[in-house]
């Protein structure tokens, strides 16, 4: 079988004894030209790989850094047009990095499901995390992917029940995003590492490999969920509100994310 | 009929209305909603819960609520019109009979704390008057603008001790109020209830709300059936959301002989883009954790809508509503900003009632099918809410409309 860019970075990172760490941006913030630039600094930084947000003025599972990413995306006039674009020319530059999307279902359903995986799988798209649809009304979702070649990742939560986590880990390819905590994304309260007995449940039940995101932004944040035993972490937020600080100074923006993402990275090294 | 594009099929297993409805939010919000279906359908069959919102109902809200045959509004046409008074009800609207509903099994489910979402503010006064009588701590989200613009009904939440918390993000107005409660809720869930404002939202709310405002159309249909000895020809109401509406509905689904009508705010007119008539112009998408018709641009951002009653102001529709609609049962027209308000002003003119600008766009498609009426015609129009909020903002209205024409 056919090997996907996940399962080899995993195992890249797997004999280099080192964790994931997997930034994310909202494409097209704050414009298409700088957003393209900035994802070339992580990973050049060494990001090893990428979940991109397609913007939407309605991310009910967001917090303000990244809703505020979203409204400076689509006020330039980004639309999934503009993010296929994105994800070609990153795909071009990268062919070998993981790519993953995170985005809400209107966005699927206004193109038509199986239209969206296949246009997102034809520019070089990974994977699709669509925050409001739960494992329990996937099927379609999972069945369309599947068809047309996209890996769907879905959530676990801390409040999950058990027979949901098995579905989880039947369905989810790629990785399986784990929240560090409730509520929504955003460093305004940090995650907690998920207990040990998380992940040893996910590999039981056979899951895509852990990753832990939601109030990460500090390499001891990556170190925490690391010796718990995930894969590795995600940072949203905290890459996004460095985005947002150095908005008129594109050096000093390029400058902050190699900084975080060199530091975030070499604590990912066990 | 219209369709503008074919339903996806999502399969949809619990809470389904044809193909419209389900539960699509994020995972971490499921065994909340899950738990919370579970509590309803127990409340649902127990006795003692069922006497207590009755009696609530009843005592402290003054139900039931008249059935009034107008007297001069159809006078020389050949239909009788009969308005459901949901205006008499305390706290001025439908809106209490289900916030009843909700902080009872709020209660039931040992929660401490009720957060709602609102647009002009009435859902947020709802909630506050049942969050100073369950004395649960209450925080309603209202978005920037809306609190501007409705600054006397804040002061009427905090005056029950309800905490307002102003959202900034998107517009400032309703959509926005209901994102930002259900951020809130996905954390705080293990003490927390969201007392949605409408019949829609990710199951089990549709259903819940509709079955805490099937009052309505039950003493309605009793009503008439007591005064004529029949049903009504038509039952009409006015759709936002579509709580009071399917209220209304309910008992008459299975009537085949009634027909349904739903009136959605037309606002500056269906082909002008200012509007709210999300059936009629809207196609199918999710939206706040339902699956139904959404007001949304070509690339399928949710649009703003508009309506001169806020109330009615909302991008999304219930997703009974988008199956009633989209099977045929019931029928959605709209009435423009300027109908409304003529009819608000020719209810208070010709019975003595001011009826809420939700309320009035039923009034002003009753009359026009009144006015078209060849023989004797029977209608049942839900009259929502009365218009005392609406007073300030129609006397702006009317004198901004003297001075442009």
């Amino acid at each position: 079988m056919k090997t996907n860019r996940y399962e080899r970075m995993f195992e890249r990172l797997q004999l280099k004894k080192e964790g994931a760490f997997i930034p994310f941006v909202v494409l097209g913030d704050p414009d298409i030209e700088t957003s393209l630039a900035m994802v070339g600094t992580l990973v050049e930084g060494g990001a090893d790989a990428l979940e991109l947000g397609i913007p939407f003025a309605n991310a009910m599972a967001d917090g303000p850094t990244i809703q505020r990413a979203s409204f400076r995306a689509l006020s330039g006039g980004v639309t999934p047009a503009h993010c296929w674009e994105l994800c070609k020319r990153i795909r071009q530059n990268h062919p070998e990095l993981p790519m993953g999307l995170l985005l809400y279902a209107n966005l699927l359903i206004h193109r038509g499901v199986k239209r969206f995986y296949a246009e997102a799988a034809g520019v070089g798209v990974d994977s699709i995390l669509v925050a409001d649809i739960p494992i329990g009304a996937a099927g379609p979702f999972i069945e369309a992917a599947g068809e047309e070649g996209v890996l769907p990742v879905f959530v676990v939560p801390p409040n999950i029940e058990e027979e949901v986590l098995a579905e989880v880990a039947r369905h989810g390819r790629g990785y399986t995003y784990v929240l560090g905590r409730s509520g929504v994304t955003g460093v305004e309260r940090a995650m907690q590492a998920p207990l040990p007995q998380c992940f040893e449940a996910l590999r039981v039940a056979g899951a895509a490999p852990a990753i832990v995101g939601f109030g990460i932004s500090t390499p001891e944040h990556i170190r925490a969920v690391l010796a718990a035993g995930a894969a590795g972490a995600i940072a949203g937020s905290a890459v996004v509100a460095l985005v947002e600080r150095h908005l008129g100074d594109k050096a000093a923006m390029r400058e902050a994310l190699a900084a975080f993402v060199r530091q975030m990275k070499a604590a990912t090294r066990l | 009929m219209v369709f503008p594009t074919q339903a996806e099929v999502l399969n949809i297993k619990e809470g389904a209305f044809g193909p419209f409805g389900g539960m699509f939010v994020p995972e971490i919000l499921v065994p909340t909603l899950k738990s919370l279906a579970r509590a309803f359908e127990e409340a649902q069959t127990d006795v003692s819960f069922q006497r207590e919102f009755e009696t609530l109902l009843k005592e402290y809200a003054g139900r039931k609520t008249p059935l009034y045959r107008c007297r001069n509004l159809a006078a020389g046409t050949k239909a009788t019109i009969y308005l459901k008074r949901e205006d008499l009800l305390h706290g001025g609207a439908h809106k209490t009979n289900q916030v009843l509903g909700q902080a009872l099994l709020a209660r039931r489910m040992g929660k401490t704390r009720l957060i709602a979402e609102t647009g002009a503010g009435q859902h947020g006064v709802a909630t506050a008057l049942v969050g100073a009588l369950f004395k649960m701590e209450t925080c309603i989200y209202m978005g920037e603008t809306d609190m501007k613009r409705q600054a006397l009904n804040v002061f009427r939440m905090r005056l029950m001790g309800a905490e307002v918390v102003p959202v900034a993000g998107g517009s400032g107005t309703l959509k926005d109020a209901v994102n930002e409660a259900l951020r809130d809720w996905s954390q705080s869930y293990p003490n927390t209830h969201y007392l949605l404002g409408t019949a829609a939202g990710p199951h089990p709310f549709p259903t819940m709300v509709r079955e805490f405002q099937r009052v309505i159309g039950r003493e309605a249909k009793a009503q008439i059936l007591e005064r004529e000895g029949r049903l009504p020809d038509i039952a009409m109401a006015c759709v936002g959301g579509g709580s009071n509406a399917i209220g209304l509905f309910a008992e008459f689904i299975e009537e085949e002989g009634v027909q349904l009508i739903g009136i959605e705010p037309a606002g500056h007119g269906l082909h002008t883009g200012k509007h709210g008539a999300t059936l009629q112009k809207g196609r199918p998408g999710i939206l706040h954790g339902t699956y139904s018709y959404v007001l949304q641009d070509e690339h399928g951002q949710v649009a703003e809508s508009h309506s001169i009653s806020a109330g009615l102001d909302y991008p999304g529709v219930g997703p009974q509503h988008a199956h009633l609609y989209a099977s045929g049962r019931a029928e959605y027209v709209g009435i423009k900003d300027n109908e409304a308000l003529e009819a608000f002003q020719r209810l208070s003119r010709e019975e003595g009632i001011i009826p809420a600008l939700e309320s009035a766009h039923a009034i002003a498609h009753a009359l026009k099918l009144a006015k078209a009426a060849t023989k004797p015609q029977l209608f049942l129009v839900g009259l929502s809410g009365r218009g005392d909020k609406d007073v300030e903002h129609v006397m702006q209205q009317l004198s901004l409309g003297e001075h442009t024409t």
